[in-house]
């Protein structure tokens, strides 16, 4: 992060990141204050891991389709390479005697890597599409790496780690299965904690907002704002939006190494076509290039359909009642109109923007 | 950025509040329940979750309601030792079903008797295994359910104990014949039953002609696999895969003139109840099932007259299940003497005791139960065939 000090006083970027860091390291601090007091119900307490594992889904989903502006429908692909590789890289290290804590780093980069190369080649082809060929793409991948998935055999043994795509590993006694076809992963050890989840949400955030804030980020903006335009002043178009993609698939690949590390069994056919929209919804919902609305909807969304849990049966009812609600809440320009008169009015500020965004005007 | 700041304060304000509010959700919720727990006295709190709702509900549905006529049938009888059931919906997915455990843990769960669905469960037992909360699934077949974890037990067979007694029953009953497969190589369950089935025909001389994959249970076509048993001259066909795509290869096989023995395991249960479905295509079929609706045991059928008064249907062997499901629990706790406020450790250790040290249980899916220290159950498969729209035992 690059301090930006002008006439003495922090750059509006530099304000607006610190400003993003300290409310997650609050939210953070005082989730553990009530947890340790014992507030938090055992509900809310399973559901932490999963929330953090979200947010970065969410803000790393944001970077391709609200940043770059790209529909990507295959966000949990990457989260189910990344989940993968967490869990075969930890459970190839339990032997190990590494740390838990250094293991599940070890594992979560990795994860990152390989979903990260595994965006790269993938952005390759596909990123030089547009519009609803590139999203029909993105879901064609995502069913991809399922199916994969559903005829990978992974083990290991003292002669070491076996890859197949037959169940016939040839496992001596005392061997492990890691990867078991369409079982996924079972017997995985849980070392996944709500700390390591809000480190990465830190990273994540770190990561985003920097690009955004960057030369780079606003080369990605203007391919999205105006594509031609931006070729024409020298801009290497798929660069910037292979670039928004990679890094996005990164991050996610470190939120599914953290969720397949949270539970002890892991089906391929979890991160289906669902899980890529569900994340999509944190997005749309949260609002296009929105990194604090990507944040709240996560955490809402999360939260919601187990808060709804007395509802019984009529829970997704509920669930999805509460979704049209919050869009045509979120959306409407009278509500819109009527929370900015209520901000203005009651935290209002000078405007020295205004006089810059009428300029151009004139 | 004018009002970024201001904008940034309120949505802090209302994610404070929702935490706190959540936060205070919890607490009031658990010192509720502990309070309501005293004044009713010897109350069994006994949780479950299992798909209510999605692809599989069928499945957590029958376990509900098979659970729910054993806890009507326990609370009148016993007066002193009342049974509170409580199922949440899990929608057949791991990371929900940890979640249902959760809320369940917040009621003040004492017993599992779930989760429904394999994939589901071992999630689940992983969490009541560091909990102490004792596990009894009436269906989640895996053996990974039970594997490394003394606090789990089945009512059901696992998978690969499964496809052993097919090959098994066809080696013994049906010799000389030459067996085709046809299964789901993205689903745990048909992919266990397969592989240990291969595994013992391959050790009993058994021969397999022709083992044929579908990626998908929502498939529409299955000419080529059945053509490729067709060809290879299978005359015994092992669908060890649920009903619904069942249905649509007996119905194609017909179609093609091809008419082997279909022999299918647990999961064709309830083919007969299936909407649109010609019971007439099932003429014949063999099944493997822990449990007949139609079977002249008195038990089962005083359990038939119950569920089809209450819910107006033929019970499945998920509905059986369930029942043993809540009666095996119930008469183990009795054994163990403790009372209901008992620690939940304390429960879980003396059912473990109790399960690994010769109870036995005589229930519908099966005539002296009896558990192994693995958590596996040891009980007689019924191998019926389809006659005139009912099993008939074999």
């Amino acid at each position: 992060m690059k301090m930006q000090i002008k006439n003495g006083r922090l750059s509006p970027y530099t304000k607006n990141s610190i400003i993003s860091y300290g409310l997650v390291i609050g939210a953070f601090v005082i989730v553990s204050i009530l947890n340790s007091m014992g507030m938090v119900s055992s509900s809310l307490q399973g559901q932490l891991v999963p929330i953090c594992c979200y947010i970065v889904m969410a803000v790393s989903l944001n970077l391709v389709v609200g940043i770059s502006g790209e529909l990507s429908l295959g966000h949990a692909g990457f989260m189910s390479a990344g989940a993968y590789t967490g869990i075969v890289v930890s459970g190839i290290l339990e032997t190990s005697g590494l740390p838990i804590y250094g293991r599940l780093a070890v594992a979560i980069i990795c994860g990152a890597i390989v979903a990260g190369v595994l965006g790269f080649l993938i952005g390759i082809p596909v990123l030089r599409l547009r519009g609803d060929y590139l999203a029909i793409v993105t879901l064609a991948f995502g069913e991809i790496i399922k199916n994969i998935m559903n005829i990978v055999y992974a083990g290991k043994d003292s002669h070491g780690f076996h890859l197949k795509t037959n169940p016939d590993l040839g496992l001596e006694e005392g061997g492990r299965m890691l990867l078991n076809g369409p079982m996924g992963a079972t017997q995985v050890q849980r070392i996944s904690t709500f700390a390591a989840g809000f480190v990465l949400v830190l990273i994540t955030l770190f990561v985003v907002q920097n690009i955004m804030n960057s030369k780079q980020g606003r080369a990605i903006m203007a391919c999205r704002d105006n594509r031609i335009a931006a070729e024409s002043i020298g801009l290497n178009v798929m660069k910037y939006k292979l670039m928004a993609f990679t890094v996005s698939a990164a991050l996610a690949g470190m939120g599914g190494a953290l969720f397949g590390l949270n539970y002890s069994t892991l089906l391929p056919v979890k991160f289906n076509f669902n899980t890529s929209v569900l994340i999509l919804v944190f997005v749309v919902l949260g609002g296009l290039g929105n990194i604090w609305g990507s944040i709240i909807a996560a955490t809402i969304l999360t939260i919601l359909p187990e808060a709804l849990r007395q509802f019984a049966d009529y829970r997704m009812l509920a669930y999805a009642i509460v979704l049209i609600l919050v869009m045509i809440f979120t959306y409407s320009p009278k509500i819109k109109n009527f929370t900015q008169g209520f901000i203005d009015k009651n935290f209002k500020r000078k405007k020295p923007t205004a006089q810059t965004e009428g300029g151009g005007q004139v | 950025m004018k009002s970024s700041f201001a904008k940034k304060f309120l949505v802090v304000c209302l994610a404070m509040v929702m935490v706190f509010t959540f936060a205070a959700c919890g607490g009031s919720s658990e010192g509720g329940e502990s309070e309501g727990g005293d004044a009713a006295g010897a109350v069994l709190k006994i949780g479950s979750s299992g798909p209510l709702t999605g692809g599989a509900s069928i499945y957590g549905t029958a376990v509900k309601q098979g659970a729910e006529i054993a806890v009507a049938e326990i609370n009148e009888a016993n007066p002193d030792l009342q049974i509170e059931f409580k199922m949440e919906d899990d929608e057949a997915d791991g990371e929900k079903a940890v979640n249902a455990y959760n809320k369940l843990k917040d009621w003040g769960i004492q017993m599992m008797m779930g989760t429904v669905t394999t994939g589901s469960c071992i999630a689940t037992s992983a969490v009541t295994f560091e909990d102490r909360v004792f596990e009894l699934t009436p269906s989640a077949s895996s053996a990974d359910v039970t594997a490394g974890k003394d606090n789990v037990f089945q009512v059901c067979f696992t998978d690969p104990n499964q496809g052993v007694k097919a090959a098994d029953y066809i080696t013994e009953n049906m010799a000389g014949s030459k067996v085709g497969v046809i299964y789901n190589n993205s689903d745990a369950y048909s992919t266990g039953i397969f592989n240990a089935f291969k595994a013992e025909m391959e050790a009993k001389g058994g021969e397999i002609v022709a083992a044929e994959t579908y990626p998908d249970d929502t498939n529409a076509d299955y000419s080529a696999q059945l053509n490729s048993c067709k060809s290879a001259g299978a005359d015994v066909v092992l669908l060890p895969i649920y009903y619904t795509p069942a249905s649509v290869i007996m119905k194609q096989a017909k179609d093609m003139n091809y008419a082997p023995v279909f022999f299918g395991v647990d999961g064709m249960d309830g083919i007969l109840d299936m909407e649109g479905f010609d019971t007439a295509l099932a003429e014949g079929v063999m099944l493997m099932t822990p449990f007949n609706p139609w079977s002249t045991d008195e038990n089962v059928a005083s359990f038939v007259e119950k569920y089809q008064a209450a819910y107006n249907e033929v019970p499945n062997q998920f509905a059986a299940d369930g029942y043993d499901g809540i009666y095996a629990l119930y008469e183990a706790f009795k054994a163990t003497g403790l009372g209901t406020d008992a620690a939940n450790a304390d429960i879980c250790d003396a059912m473990i005791g109790q399960f690994t040290g010769g109870f036995s249980y005589d229930g519908l899916t099966g005539a002296a139960m009896t558990w192994n220290d693995k958590g596996e159950v040891n009980k007689t498969p019924v191998v019926c065939v389809i006659q005139d729209g009912i099993y008939v035992d074999q």
